[in-house]
């Protein structure tokens, strides 16, 4: 416990964590998509709703339920955390400082789209795993549930919004966690990049799809 | 060519500062950063007024001291060059030029442009060295060294430790310092019997002087006066992760 | 009082075991009972204050930057020399040894030249286990260069930043002492004086710069590495803050100074430009290797480089000395340049430069292979100039670089006040009238990490000591005085700032003092630098006060020291009338001017005692016999 300690306390250390947490949190959302993809199969969201229904008798998936819910508490803290401590290092600010030459718009601005990203879940939450959950009542569809809100163009733009600031989020997160974990070495940056493009670019496009869907079909 | 200079302005580390405008006459397009300064120093003298203070020594580029936040950069606009080798050729003639020291709680204001930058000593006090006593050396050739690692450590070994990667980075941290020293050393065999303490140390001695936490932006990298790459960054974090769980 | 330079008995490759046989030693549980200032923190400082607290001594180390690591051996760029034969081309230390007593112009003490020699491979062992990147071969070992002056290549280097990195080694062996307590370093520190107790060098007043209070530090013994004197010349590749004042401070308690005329002139630097500058730039030596120098053959030549064709160029190194061609030392490519120029060759806007030509290089290795060698250089020299190397040849010109005279010592390393010793660049023992390219670091790494740490052991273990405290009369007097002449600049109030009075100076030290040197000019120099003395005093304007971080004080203070110095520096060169080395006498060269030495009166070293009043000297002589190289007529050709 003390070498966590020591290691938590650690700037690097801290780093670390906010890194790992981040790219396993980054290969739920793969699992979490290709799942919700099912509700482009064309059989009236039959497929979809046995996935929702089916997936939480699991217990296992109740298991990494929690361990998933750990994970965004340690990622959302430790980098909160970090971003406390980085305001202090600062001391007065400079007059100007023209940020923009010298490192890009992504990377400043993690803890904004963070934040965002974080409201969008509270809420994401509340709307589908809390009612389907606690407040499902005999019959419930979650297809129904899905169409119902993303039909809904305040909801839909939202979660749309709310996918493009998450890619925002990962175009940095990603590269940087590689980074941190060491690997994002010469003969890496390439390759890096270019899983990058999958991670920021077509997860959060994957899920932005769905409500776009729903928002132009129905 | 004449420029309007906001320049920070601070009697000691205990004063508050503010910001004093002065105007730069006659300067010649060649004039290196600093011999603006000296001409504007010059009629302060003649005034009787107290000197515009910064800190210089060699004027080549390679000693360290000077280092300005000139127009929101680190040693100015241009890349891979130090506040004393950039020349006023690089600035628009009639403009407005804002000179600030190094801002960071780790390096205090000592007067003016003039910061405390003994926390990297304190950082390299605390590993950034192979433990070797003086005539304890064997035979310079009985340690070969691939080529390759060694250009590499002699990248990292480049740094001037000017501070301008604390100075630029929007977190304050020294990260691409501490990593050179650090991956000087990982690259060598010489400093293969302390690299898990060495690293440990270092980052240790780093949080303490209260500088910030790298979050990866890469502005330091920009802004190296040495054009030392953030590979070692990497690097530097590969070696802390190997020292606290391999 | 006369001089004792303790050379060792013995045949001369034994001089130096013997000597270390002999030496007393300081038992390892006393050492911790002695404490020794270091002042200076580059090459030798550096490396001799953490090699005396590994021994277990109590150090105490400063200067007058934040840190040890901006001292200006870290702009040295070429490399460091070692005789390791690593290329098999037949280097050895004797051949190192005649190559610098050679090189020296016979003026050097042969004895410290050997053992120089001697421990330069050691140095190399010590650097690289302290992870010094060295350049390497692709079979993983070291690679060697060749440098001005020398037939072999023997030059160790690191890029062109091969000062920075040994300074970086000795400054992190520094650093660990100072992590482990047994240095106690002090920065922003710049010692004001040298104080005395019983005749023994006991301690110095500094001033802390940020604070401008006087400080004092007690100890059994002092040493003094704060470079050399160079910025007499207001322009010179030497940092614009590097200074006289501790070794003048010395001199005047006390220390002979040894030949003080004798000034490097190094060949390859940027040329002054206009009036604003600041400061010369120098680019390595090592460009000699692939650069070759050249000059129209027509007078007042303006044509652009490029349309010169090649039999309308006068190569002229090359043409006069065919066997060593533009790898000449650096007193004669100096001397010879600025003959060029002198006679109406020169070039660029102020006729005051040379060209310095890669195009054969490139046109035989490529571009690629004269950046990954040089690139750094040709960046620099473009910054400067705005003009692109590759392309047009580089203009030099030569400028004040190093001096080989310092205050005099012992074979020891001690100065004449018992105590007091002095290494590296300040102290003049080991490079005679000129210094090879590449033999400063290796000097300076030789005292501090080879030499000091045995010699200072035999002075300790030997003087008797009585107890010295910081609150003793002698300190206060010391910082009385120190106080008083800081207010004293402080309140002239005059219409001249620091900077342009020294340019001044400058501008006589060159003029008649400089590369080549005549009974009139120096006469004239005489008469004029008491006159600027004068001035300064009365005219000099410091603002600022002196309680708080004021480098306008700090410069007038140096330079009020720069118009002693300048005038022991001509008394000297008056006094010495032959040509040898970096101190060329017009009177006395040969008919195709070449330096003209007189063996018969002048073999000797000039140290010079300072008798007060003002400023008055004595001339004292330590005679150079030369029993291992025979004193000839250097030839290059």
């Amino acid at each position: 416990m003390r070498a966590f300690i020591d290691f938590y306390n650690s700037s690097v250390g801290k780093k670390l964590i906010v890194g790992l947490t981040g790219l396993l949190l980054i290969s739920y959302l793969v699992i979490h998509l290709f799942g919700n993809l099912l509700i482009f199969r064309a059989d009236g969201g039959e497929a979809f709703d046995t996935y929702a229904e089916v997936l939480p008798q699991i217990v296992v998936i109740r298991i990494i339920e929690i361990g998933l819910f750990l994970l965004f508490i340690l990622h959302i803290i430790t980098a909160a955390y970090t971003w406390i401590l980085n305001k202090a290092a600062r001391g007065d600010a400079y007059k100007i400082q023209k940020k923009n030459e010298t490192s890009k718009v992504t990377s400043r601005t993690m803890f904004l789209t963070g934040s965002i990203v974080f409201i969008f879940l509270v809420v994401h939450m509340r709307q589908f795993w809390f009612n389907s959950r606690y407040e499902a009542t005999e019959g419930y569809s979650m297809f129904e549930v899905v169409r119902a809100t993303f039909s809904n163009p305040v909801y839909g733009a939202f979660y749309i919004v709310a996918m493009f600031l998450l890619g925002f989020h990962l175009k940095h997160g990603f590269q940087s966690a590689c980074q941190t974990f060491g690997i994002r070495t010469k003969n890496y940056v390439s390759f890096i990049d270019l899983i990058g493009i999958v991670v920021w670019l077509l997860i959060p496009l994957g899920f932005a799809s769905m409500p776009l869907y729903f928002l132009l079909y129905f | 060519m004449n420029f309007t200079l906001k320049i920070w302005r601070q009697q000691n580390r205990t004063s508050k500062g503010k910001f004093i405008e002065y105007q730069a006459i006659n300067i010649s397009p060649d004039m290196s950063f600093l011999e603006m300064l000296d001409a504007v120093n010059r009629d302060l003298t003649k005034k009787s007024e107290d000197n515009i203070a910064f800190d210089h020594d060699c004027r080549e580029g390679i000693c360290g001291s000077c280092g300005l936040f000139i127009n929101g950069r680190a040693h100015g606009p241009q890349r891979g060059v130090t506040t004393c080798e950039l020349r006023m050729r690089h600035f628009v003639d009639g403009t407005t030029i804002t000179v600030e020291p190094w801002r960071s709680r780790a390096f205090p204001v000592i007067k003016d442009l003039v910061v405390d930058r003994t926390a990297f000593e304190r950082i390299i006090q605390a590993g950034g060295y192979v433990s070797v006593d003086t005539g304890s050396a064997p035979e310079a050739s009985s340690i070969p060294v691939p080529k390759a690692n060694a250009d590499e450590a002699m990248d990292a070994a480049a740094c001037i430790g000017c501070g301008a990667c604390a100075a630029a980075c929007k977190n304050s941290s020294p990260m691409l310092f501490l990593s050179a020293k650090v991956s000087q050393f990982a690259l060598l065999p010489q400093g293969n019997a302390e690299r898990r303490i060495r690293v440990q140390q270092m980052v240790k001695q780093m949080d303490e002087d209260g500088f910030g936490l790298c979050s990866n932006t890469y502005a330091c990298e920009v802004e190296c006066p040495k054009k030392i790459s953030v590979v070692h960054i990497a690097r530097m974090n590969r070696e802390f992760l190997r020292a606290k769980f391999l | 009082m006369a001089l004792n330079s303790k050379i060792p008995e013995g045949p001369i490759q034994q001089k130096w075991d013997n000597h270390k046989f002999n030496m007393k030693l300081v038992n390892a549980a006393n050492k911790r009972k002695y404490s020794v200032i270091v002042v200076g923190t580059g090459l030798a400082g550096a490396s001799a204050a953490a090699s005396l607290a590994e021994l277990g001594y109590n150090v105490i180390s400063m200067c007058y930057h934040e840190s040890p690591r901006r001292a200006h051996s870290i702009a040295a760029q070429g490399g460091i020399n070692a005789p390791k034969n690593y290329k098999n081309d037949g280097d050895s230390i004797w051949r190192l040894f005649y190559d610098t007593v050679k090189g020296g112009d016979y003026r050097a003490r042969e004895a410290n030249v050997y053992r120089l020699a001697q421990v330069s491979g050691n140095i190399i062992d010590q650097c690289v286990a302290q992870g010094v990147p060295f350049g390497r071969e692709y079979g993983g070992l070291l690679d060697n260069r060749s440098f001005g002056g020398a037939q072999v290549s023997r030059t160790f280097y690191a890029r062109g930043q091969t000062g920075q990195q040994l300074l970086l080694g000795a400054y992190s062996a520094l650093s660990r002492q100072i992590k482990k307590g047994s240095v106690k370093f002090f920065g922003r520190r710049e010692m004001l004086d040298l104080v005395l107790i019983d005749g023994q060098a006991r301690g110095v007043v500094a001033r802390n710069l940020e604070t401008g209070t006087l400080e004092s530090f007690a100890a059994d013994a002092v040493i003094l590495a704060t470079g050399g004197y160079g910025n007499v010349f207001y322009l010179a590749t030497l940092a614009k803050y590097s200074n006289g004042t501790a070794i003048w401070k010395a001199h005047k308690k006390g220390a002979f100074f040894g030949n003080p005329c004798f000034t490097q002139i190094h060949p390859t630097c940027i040329p002054l430009s206009s009036d604003y500058q600041s400061k010369l730039t120098l680019m390595s030596e090592s460009l000699r290797n692939d650069g070759r120098i050249w000059v129209p053959k027509k007078q007042g030549d303006k044509r652009n480089p490029k349309d010169i064709p090649e039999e309308e160029r006068d190569y002229y190194l090359e043409r006069m000395y065919p066997s060593f061609g533009n790898l000449v030392p650096r007193d004669v490519a100096s001397r010879r340049a600025k003959e060029m120029c002198d006679k109406g060759f020169g070039v660029g806007s102020t006729g005051l430069a040379v060209y310095l030509d890669f195009a054969d290089t490139i046109k035989r290795n490529g571009k690629e292979w004269v950046e990954e060698k040089y690139g750094n250089l040709f960046d620099m020299y473009h910054e400067i100039t705005a003009e692109n190397a590759y392309e047009t040849p580089m203009r030099i010109y030569p400028a004040v670089h190093y001096t080989m005279g310092g205050l005099w010592v012992d074979y020891n390393l001690m100065t004449t006040i018992p105590g007091l010793y002095t290494i590296g660049e300040a102290n003049f023992s080991d490079h005679g009238a000129n210094r090879l390219g590449a033999s400063a670091l290796m000097q300076g790494l030789a005292d501090g990490y080879f030499i000091i740490p045995y010699t200072i052991g035999d002075y300790l273990a030997s003087a008797k000591f009585t107890k010295v405290k910081t609150d003793d009369a002698m300190f206060k007097e010391s910082e009385k005085n120190i106080n008083a002449n800081i207010n004293k600049l402080l309140s002239i109030k005059g219409k001249q700032t620091v900077d342009e009075i020294h340019k001044k100076l400058g501008k006589v030290m060159y003029d008649y003092c400089g590369m080549a040197r005549n009974l009139a000019g120096l006469k004239k120099a005489l008469e004029i630098i008491p006159q600027l003395r004068k001035e300064f005093y009365e005219d000099v304007m410091v603002p600022g006060s002196a309680d708080n971080f004021n480098p306008e004080l700090e410069k007038a203070l140096r330079a009020a020291d720069y118009f002693e110095i300048a005038e022991l520096m001509v008394t000297d060169a008056i006094h010495r009338e032959e040509s040898c080395g970096g101190h060329l006498r017009e009177e006395y060269q040969t008919e195709d001017g070449e330096a003209k030495r007189n063996d018969d009166k002048f073999s000797y070293v000039s140290a010079w005692e300072y008798k007060g009043n003002g400023m008055n000297w004595e001339l004292h002589k330590e005679p150079l016999t030369f029993e291992n190289v025979k004193q000839a007529t250097r030839s290059y050709k």
